[in-house]
């Protein structure tokens, strides 16, 4: 557990010291999202229709496109190959990877997401439902893709078959997410969808750090 | 302390080396020699267990701190935005502690320490890679190619080093193509 410790606080530290990575989720995520209503023309009844959703859908893009380098580095520069000789089942250290990466992407996102919901001319219940739903969306789409990142560690150019990969996964939790919000600030209550998405998180905490696990004994050989 | 036996390695469907069996007590060393391709990497990384052997019996010494190795690939494992003492800390945190001050010194990298690794030239990565072997105790040391792009005088310090492990009742195993030399340690041969 010590050593998980440590290597999550050497995760946050590296995505802190190389802050590019860290800032490409948000920036994707906020200048998508100032586009839009360029795109769509800036009546307040189409973007109050589509806004939750489309925060949801480029949350997950941004979420998975930076996934891509979870592993890859590790597994070039050696440091997989140190992770797996150290006190630590490689299960934990997907735990740990995944919880570092959705803290310097997922985190950052949704504490931008109020901000968000605000530029979008979103109703003011969204300033507390989105970010709420989001905190139980996100991770479990950050497990989810570790999965996929894992798989793809010795391929180049993995972005795309990471998004074919793990996409279809994903999608439960965007569904439920989008109606969370949307039973929220209609007023029909949400509950019922905060418990699903709960419930894939937990699932996702459950199973995806064995799958992680499996594929980068893979990447090893 | 290492018992091998019949051990076998297929990598892409094609096997790398078999029915390879020899021995290495506490204290003792041994030397993979080989042309490219031979296996050497294989077989250590079969050791170290990063890939799974195809046949054969691997027994290890049965107290649970000579469980621990060193493995030690051409890859150093060095991350370029942390500095040379930042990289060694977490290396020893997750090998489960050591002493960094110990490593640093062994190769002379204590005045390098809050340098970022991405300014070291190739010799001193490769010291920083080998400073682990100084600052975390492991009983068995697996190299591969230890002393690539090491100066003389850092190779005799590696030496040294190994030499030192071996008093103290560690083993090593290296490959390598001569640049270092290791006390009475037998020889290997692979392929050909």
């Amino acid at each position: 557990m010590r050593t998980a410790a440590a290597l999550f606080r050497h995760e946050v530290r590296l995505a802190l010291r190389s802050g590019g990575e860290m800032a490409q989720g948000l920036t994707f995520f906020l200048l998508a999202l100032s586009l839009f209503p360029l795109g769509v023309g800036p009546g307040p009844q189409v973007l109050e229709r589509i806004g939750v959703g489309l925060i949801w859908v480029l949350a997950l893009f941004a979420v998975t496109l930076t996934l891509e380098r979870l592993y890859t580095a590790d597994a070039q520069d050696g440091t997989l190959d140190l992770l797996a000789t150290a006190d630590i089942s490689l299960e934990l250290v997907a735990v740990a990877k995944a919880a570092a990466h959705w803290l310097t992407s997922g985190a950052i996102l949704i504490l931008f997401s109020p901000l968000v919901c605000l530029l979008l001319g979103l109703p003011a219940e969204t300033y507390w439902a989105v970010p709420t739903v989001l905190l139980l969306g996100t991770p479990t789409l950050t497990l989810i893709g570790s999965i996929g990142a894992a798989l793809l560690v010795n391929s180049r150019r993995g972005g795309l078959l990471l998004a074919l990969i793990v996409l279809p996964l994903q999608i439960p939790v965007l569904i439920f997410g989008v109606s969370a919000i949307e039973g929220w600030v209609s007023g029909l209550g949400a509950a019922p969808q905060l418990m699903i998405l709960g419930a894939m998180l937990l699932g996702a905490l459950a199973l995806a750090p064995i799958a992680t696990a499996a594929a980068l004994r893979l990447a090893l050989e | 302390m290492l018992l091998v036996e019949g051990l076998a390695c297929r990598r892409a469907g094609r096997t790398v080396f078999k029915d390879l069996s020899f021995t290495v007590e506490a204290g003792g060393a041994l030397m993979l020699r080989g042309p490219n391709g031979s296996g050497k990497s294989s077989l250590l990384r079969v050791l170290a267990g990063l890939v799974p052997k195809a046949a054969g019996r691997i027994e290890r010494g049965s107290r649970a701190d000579t469980e621990a190795l060193h493995y030690v690939g051409h890859a150093d494992a060095l991350k370029p935005a942390l500095t040379v003492e930042e990289n060694l800390a977490f290396v020893a945190d997750i090998l489960g502690g050591g002493a960094v001050e110990i490593g640093l010194r062994t190769f002379e990298l204590v005045r390098l320490a809050d340098t970022p690794a991405r300014h070291l030239s190739s010799g001193q990565r490769r010291r920083l890679t080998l400073a682990r072997l100084a600052a975390v105790p492991r009983h068995l040391w697996l190299l591969d190619e230890p002393a690539v792009g090491l100066d003389t005088r850092n190779r005799d310090r590696l030496e040294a080093l190994i030499a030192d492990h071996r008093t103290m009742g560690g083993a090593v195993i290296a490959a390598t193509h001569g640049d270092i030399a290791i006390d009475g340690a037998p020889t290997l041969e692979l392929g050909g």
